[in-house]
């Protein structure tokens, strides 16, 4: 009887510790105030392929980044499937805050400097306050210095430049899956324009899926929304909706993408307003993005 | 037999009764991976627990996000590849702490046993530490291993170098009575 008694109250008693267990849990939870989760890392870099996402370098953070595109592919064996020809952009980013960001890049493409502002206005959450999208605004000037002045002395300084503003909205619908849709605007100084348009409005729309933890595969179309009509224009005017495929590959500091792509261009007026592959016809280009991050400033 | 069970009776109730119970007003929670390439170290200041020193029963809850790293690129590492922070944010500890009285001021030696959930999996565990009771505040520090396989936290390939497959956790709370 007693050993019985026994057993039951040892076997109770446990019951209770482990009930206490979970009651003291339970309780631990109740204590926590809700609180606001953000949701970051939406992309893996600031580009998804050859335009801008929402993303932004974290405070202190300096990313460094080498761009490249190649010919085009159906060159053929002739320039080794457009591997002769090569176009490069250097470019810094630099956060100022974990929202706003400031950078500068080259391109060798007309001698091309960009500068920007990216500002990232709202970010997705859930928890106390649950918001759907990230939304990064940015702003960019160019500034073509070829040909220089003394190859055409009547180019003044006004002509050589050109604006992007651009709010990219994105959201990261599972940890593996996200989508942004960028709204562009372009405005060129000086253009042709009896083939080309000062004011360039597009729209974009960019997806990453996570194959692995360090592999994603990325796409991106950009729609004009007032293209000139290629059937009325010659063909060294004649420009097209970019489209770009990407395999973005993370090791450590770097972030490697491989690309493929109608677009030559590395800035976003050039990709946007500026693209002259015609894919029906082949003119895929590959090209790869290398980034590398350096942490200048020690997070608080 | 009679008198058995009403001093089983009298103690069950008297146990909740007196039952003390602290909560966490500070705590660092922090582990170091040696590494090949690199160490990394981080912390995190904003966990919570709960500890019956009646019973010993003590509960955490160690928001991973919070973990704070020399680079941010080490925290998005961390919350992105190893941690999968959105789907497992939080990791808990709930189990029972023995071998110390609450009578006694000064550091004592204690053991704790339960179980260790993060990255969605649970283990029993078994880990040693010190309490020191001291003018009703409550100090617990605790020195342990983690071994990343046990937790199913993958280390990628192209990074196998850079964390370390066991890493030491050190966490050090202060109670005071609720």
């Amino acid at each position: 009887m007693i050993k019985k008694f026994v057993t039951l109250s040892i076997g109770l008693v446990s019951s209770i510790v482990l009930w206490a267990q979970d009651d003291l849990m339970k309780e631990l939870e109740a204590s926590q105030k809700p609180e606001t989760i953000y949701i970051g890392q939406t992309f893996k870099g600031t580009r998804i392929v050859n335009g801008q996402s929402v993303e932004t370098k974290p405070k202190g953070a300096l990313e460094f980044i080498f761009s490249h595109r190649f010919g085009k592919i159906n060159e053929g064996a002739y320039t080794l499937w457009g591997l002769d020809q090569a176009y490069v952009r250097l470019g810094f980013e630099y956060g100022l805050t974990d929202r706003l960001g400031v950078g500068i890049g080259r391109s060798s493409t007309d001698k091309t400097y960009d500068g920007f502002l990216r500002y990232k206005v709202a970010r997705q959450s859930t928890g106390a306050r649950n918001f759907p999208v990230t939304i990064t605004a940015m702003g960019t000037t160019n500034i073509k210095t070829s040909p220089n002045e003394e190859e055409n002395p009547l180019i003044t300084f006004e002509d050589r430049l050109s604006y992007v503003a651009q709010v990219m909205i994105a959201r990261k619908f599972t940890p593996n899956f996200s989508v942004q849709l960028t709204p562009v605007f372009v405005h060129r100084n000086t253009v042709n324009q009896d083939y080309e348009n000062n004011d360039d409005f597009s729209l974009g729309l960019g997806a990453r899926y996570k194959i692995t933890k360090s592999m994603a595969l990325c796409g991106e179309y950009y729609y004009r929304l007032n293209p000139m009509d290629n059937t009325k224009i010659p063909d060294l005017y004649k420009h097209y909706n970019s489209i770009g495929a990407g395999l973005d590959i993370e090791t450590g500091g770097h972030v490697f993408q491989v690309l493929i792509s109608n677009s030559q261009g590395m800035i976003d007026r050039a990709v946007i307003a500026e693209t002259d592959g015609n894919v029906k016809k082949g003119d895929i280009r590959l090209g790869f993005n290398i980034s590398r991050t350096f942490q200048i400033k020690k997070p608080k | 037999m009679k008198k058995f069970i009403v001093a089983i009776l009298v103690m069950a109730p008297s146990l909740v009764v007196q039952a003390q119970k602290y909560s966490a007003e500070s705590s660092v929670v922090s582990f170091f991976s040696d590494g090949a390439i690199e160490d990394i170290a981080a912390s995190n200041a904003k966990s919570m627990s709960i500890f019956n020193t009646t019973t010993g029963d003590v509960v955490f809850s160690i928001p991973i996000k919070d973990f704070e790293f020399e680079k941010s690129l080490m925290k998005e590492h961390f919350n992105e590849k190893y941690m999968e922070t959105e789907k497992f944010p939080k990791a808990t500890f709930q189990g029972k702490i023995t071998g110390f009285q609450s009578t006694v001021t000064g550091e004592q030696a204690a053991k704790a046993a339960g179980k260790l959930t993060m990255h969605g999996v649970t283990k029993e565990i078994e880990l040693a530490g010190t309490v020191e009771f001291s003018n009703g505040k409550v100090m617990m520090k605790s020195k342990f291993l983690v071994k990343l396989e046990d937790y199913k936290i993958a280390i990628p390939q192209l990074l196998w170098q850079n964390i370390a497959e066991e890493i030491e956790v050190r966490t050090e709370f202060t109670y005071k009575a609720q």
